[in-house]
């Protein structure tokens, strides 16, 4: 479950964030989950629950919005703009797994759609962020 | 809001000490030196972990005979392989070993994303192989594991120290913690790197005379032990430790 990992890395910067801006008590994170990523969201969802138990005096009253972040792909060869849903038929579930783990391990198991360069840049939807953070000073 | 940073002072901290083995210059052996220097505190009774962070051509593996390509195990982030006792991750088991064509930005993705997620738990030392140079991997292992120490290796060339007076250079100038610098692959009675340390201020670690015989044990760690290369590294070992 490395999903556990990423929702831990996601309540230690709010607390630090939150430690940071002196807020007393966080109400409310938006998290962006990146779809190159492909987070099991239910697991996600689960470690989230179990870690903000281990943090109830910070993040006791915390409301969790998780919202999912559409990849743009776009080629610095071409020019070329795609997603990374057009081109999952493409992969094995090996080479899937493998960008679950590591986002950009798609620059060495996929390629620009269009003219097969592994030179292209992940505009948006890579991985795990806090979107929106929200508290009482 | 970049998030992973900011566990990755946690997943570190039950390491004891983080040594980089690093060089302004490629084809040095750093790679040899960090499994070396891996292979050789194992068998003193250290926990110990290796880190390959050279992206675009990890050779730790290769040296390791690690060729079986498995995803790690995942328990609330990934476990790292035993690899001869040492705790071993790697791009490569996520590459299958393919060619890893990543720009700047990429590469601190990537680096970020392997600290965040491996759990290495309590370790006496975790030793990052790193890639040559002063670039984003250098740069990332400095903002990211404040703990690191540096071990530099050259060659007893004028080029190859080129290269690595660049690195201690800018080491020096962010004061960080250099354990001092292995002199690799000797032919003949050049002091230039001798002189150079001490000149400079840093501890000449000592130096390994070229073994012709040592690309024969690559790929086997019982082999590798025997070498006359590990014979004579193992003074530099004592030194680090």
């Amino acid at each position: 479950m490395h999903e556990w990992a990423l929702a831990e890395s996601i309540l230690v910067a709010a607390i630090d964030a939150a430690e940071k801006e002196k807020i007393k008590k966080l109400t409310e994170i938006t998290i962006g989950l990146g779809e190159l990523q492909q987070i099991a969201i239910d697991v996600f969802k689960f470690a989230l629950d179990e870690l903000i138990k281990e943090h109830k005096e910070e993040l006791g009253d915390l409301k969790v919005k998780i919202e999912t972040i559409e990849s743009n792909l776009k080629c610095n060869s071409c020019g070329n703009e795609w997603k990374f849903s057009d081109m999952k038929k493409k992969i094995t579930d090996d080479e899937g797994e493998a960008i679950h783990f590591i986002p950009e391990v798609a620059f060495v198991h996929t390629r620009c759609p269009k003219c097969g360069s592994p030179d292209f840049q992940i505009s948006s939807g890579r991985g795990v962020s806090i979107t929106k953070l929200k508290g009482e000073k | 809001m970049e998030v992973r940073t900011s566990v990755i002072d946690k997943r570190l901290s039950k390491v004891k000490r983080v040594i980089s083995i690093a060089s302004g210059k490629g084809g040095v052996g750093k790679s040899m030196v960090a499994c070396s220097l891996a292979l050789s505190l194992s068998e003193k009774g250290y926990k110990v972990g290796l880190l390959d962070l050279d992206l675009y051509g990890p050779s730790s593996h290769i040296i390791l005979g690690v060729n079986n390509f498995v995803f790690p195990e995942e328990e609330k982030g990934i476990l790292p392989y035993d690899v001869n006792k040492i705790k071993f991750m790697s791009i490569v088991y996520f590459t299958e070993d393919k060619p890893a064509p990543l720009r700047g930005i990429d590469i601190t993705n990537v680096i970020i994303e392997l600290l965040a997620i491996t759990r290495w738990e309590e370790l006496d030392f975790l030793i990052i192989d790193m890639p040559p140079g002063i670039g984003d991997e250098t740069l990332d292992v400095i903002n990211l594991v404040k703990k690191s120490e540096f071990v530099v290796v050259s060659t007893p060339s004028k080029v190859a120290l080129g290269a690595v007076d660049k690195l201690l250079r800018v080491l020096k100038e962010l004061k960080l913690p250099v354990v001092g610098v292995v002199e690799n692959m000797k032919i003949n009675d050049s002091t230039i790197i001798e002189n150079y340390s001490k000149e400079k201020d840093f501890i000449y670690l000592g130096s390994v005379s070229f073994d012709k015989k040592l690309e024969d044990s690559i790929g086997n760690p019982e082999k590798i032990m025997k070498t006359k290369f590990m014979k004579e590294f193992e003074k530099s070992v004592e030194k680090i430790l």
